[in-house]
């Protein structure tokens, strides 16, 4: 298997008032493409702006990110919200819905920035809310929905335009458990029946137990905690 | 257009804010059609005055007659083509509020001056040979239902008769068009022979006259050669383009454009604040969304378009909205203006100013949404 994410010496430090803080300490890592990567780690370890920083959210302060065969820490604000728009698949805690627009229409916001026509787009969404079992709920809008339906159709947006790299942070934190399971065993699906790479922040121990490799993240640093068997 | 769906979702998050911002833009909007058409039809006469006609007045007011000897002495001016002459009645047709612009004229003079009222020749033989006839504009007829043959009494709050009667009757003798300005279809014509012979007092005086000259770019020098004429006499004139006529007789009712520019600008520089606020406030609450939009893959200048797109969607439907309200409404102002409908450079130059109120209201909330740092909008900071 080859590397889809490789980061080299990867430094982030933020300002923070007066002071520089640094987030992340020459951070090297490796995660091969078809990987589900579980990060964890206490608040404030960095999980999250390493997150960040696979998926093109933000920039290194030094070091190399590498995602997707482009060193995307190169890459301007355009060039790198465009090449969001190819590679990278978001599913965060609160689903980050559009209230005002139906489930379908949320799930169509990453085809608008395709050529795809409005057929294509149609359909591409239709099967994308059939992956997520969501055929019956395409006409209503996210407060019509229980929450692991809102995650649901965050997962179908995040997949509509088939991504490269699908880029969780907590999307089970504001779930119970059993729907929680549900949407692991989704995202668990995804990984081994279409081979998506995904990379999720969780702090359930639980919820780290449907991925295939554990990282470690505390204070800025990484432990690669061994891979667990698929 | 695929965008559209997600523009009008951002728009309406909070529908009765943005209901009643619509509503405030659209009266705003209502206003300015009114105004800026009444604006418009006051200055009609301007824009359409003919620059080979002057106008002759008393220099002491407008009010004020003139001799009639004056007419052949102004025709023997070097550069003079033909004059006539023409007074206000100033009279209504049964009720005071059925106000009739009404002139005693010379016929064949008058209308010679006036090539775009159009009157069949049959018609105008008869009113030359008719004492009491009176020639009436298209438009007027059709209001009144008058037509050839009627006998038609006007009551002048100006001229009294000897018997100390103001009510005075014509007989509609002929129709006229003017098919390039229907809104001057309006007036009423009558023989000033019958009308200086009739009258107790102020006879054989004018109220002005209209000068043809034959080459516009001598307007200036020829009207000064006329106002020589009678410099130092008891009837001194004042002679000026019919465009400059037709602004100092605007401007001796008021400076309307003024006051229709401030009244609007006032409107509007509160709408801006309104509008401009009500957009900030929406994107204020949406920052979490538009960091979604951007994390997608949304560019900043995309997201900057795509608020700019919110408000201007909203001022122009509000604009659309109270312009088509406001011609609905400006005929009814029909017999105070003269104007049958809202001109349509109004409409046109009312949708620029909504897009130029949505540019400046959106901007500011534009600017922010498109410098939104991601990272920091999705943790709340």
């Amino acid at each position: 298997m080859s590397a889809i994410v490789t980061l080299k010496n990867v430094v982030k430090r933020y300002r923070r008032g007066k002071e520089q803080v640094e987030v992340l300490h020459a951070l090297n890592l490796e995660i091969e493409q078809g990987d589900f990567v579980a990060i964890m780690g206490p608040s404030g370890s960095g999980k999250t702006t390493l997150l960040n920083l696979i998926g093109g959210l933000d920039q290194p302060t030094e070091g190399e990110v590498n995602v997707a065969g482009e060193r995307i820490d190169r890459l301007s604000g355009s060039q790198l919200a465009k090449w969001r728009a190819r590679h990278v698949g978001f599913i965060f805690q609160f689903y980050n819905l559009m209230p005002m627009m139906t489930a379908e229409r949320n799930v169509e916001l990453p085809l608008l920035l395709t050529p795809l026509s409005r057929a294509e787009r149609k359909r591409n969404v239709a099967t994308a809310l059939e992956i997520v079992g969501l055929t019956d709920r395409a006409r209503h809008k996210p407060g019509e929905m229980s929450g692991g339906q809102q995650q649901r159709v965050a997962i179908a947006r995040a997949l509509v335009a088939d991504p490269t790299l699908l880029v969780c942070d907590e999307p089970t934190g504001d779930l119970d458990r059993q729907t929680a399971d549900e949407i692991l065993h989704l995202l668990q699906l995804l990984n081994r029946e279409q081979g998506k790479t995904i990379l999720m922040v969780t702090h359930d121990p639980k919820a780290a137990e449907f991925a295939s490799r554990h990282l470690q993240v505390d204070k800025g640093q990484l432990a690669d905690a061994p891979r667990v068997a698929a | 257009m695929k965008y559209l769906p997600l523009v009008w979702a951002g728009l309406w998050r909070k529908r009765t804010r943005t209901f009643f911002t619509l509503l405030s833009i659209v009266i705003a909007f209502l206003l300015f059609g009114m105004l800026q058409g009444t604006n418009a039809a006051f200055n009609r006469g301007v824009e359409d005055a003919n620059v080979n006609r002057l106008v002759t007045v008393s220099r002491i007011s407008f009010t004020e007659s003139l001799p009639f000897a004056d007419l052949a002495q102004i025709e023997a001016v070097p550069g003079v083509d033909h004059a006539a002459y023409a007074s206000w009645f100033g009279a209504y047709y049964q009720d005071p509020k059925q106000f009739v612009f009404s002139f005693p004229v010379d016929p064949e003079r008058y209308f010679d001056l006036f090539p775009e009222f159009k009157l069949p020749a049959e018609q105008m033989d008869t009113w030359k040979r008719t004492r009491t006839g009176a020639v009436i504009g298209a438009g007027l007829a059709q209001k009144y239902g008058w037509k050839i043959g009627d006998h038609v009494p006007l009551h002048s709050t100006i001229w009294t008769k000897p018997d100390g009667t103001s009510d005075w009757t014509f007989d509609v003798v002929g129709i006229y068009e003017a098919p390039q300005d229907r809104a001057q279809e309006n007036a009423f014509f009558f023989n000033h022979a019958y009308f200086d012979e009739a009258r107790s007092f102020g006879k054989g005086k004018v109220g002005w006259y209209v000068v043809r000259i034959k080459d516009p770019t001598t307007a200036a020098a020829t009207g000064a050669a006329i106002d020589r004429l009678f410099l130092n006499s008891q009837d001194e004139t004042k002679t000026q383009t019919e465009k400059e006529f037709q602004q100092s007789f605007l401007k001796q009712i008021g400076d309307i454009n003024f006051i229709v520019t401030a009244i609007l600008g006032a409107v509007f520089f509160t709408l801006l604040f309104l509008t401009g606020n009500t957009m900030m406030q929406s994107l204020r609450e949406r920052i979490p969304e538009l960091a979604v939009l951007k994390t997608l893959g949304f560019t900043d200048r995309g997201v900057l378009a795509l608020v700019l797109a919110e408000c201007l969607v909203l001022c122009v439907i509000a604009a659309l909205v109270g312009l088509a309200a406001a011609a609905v409404l400006f005929p009814m102002l029909k017999d105070v203006l003269g104007v049958v409908s809202l001109p349509p450079q109004v409409v046109g130059v009312g949708l620029g100013v909504s897009v130029l109120l949505a540019l400046a209201a959106g901007l500011p909330p534009a600017w922010r949404a498109m410098r939104l740092n991601i990272v920091d909008a999705l943790a709340g900071r």
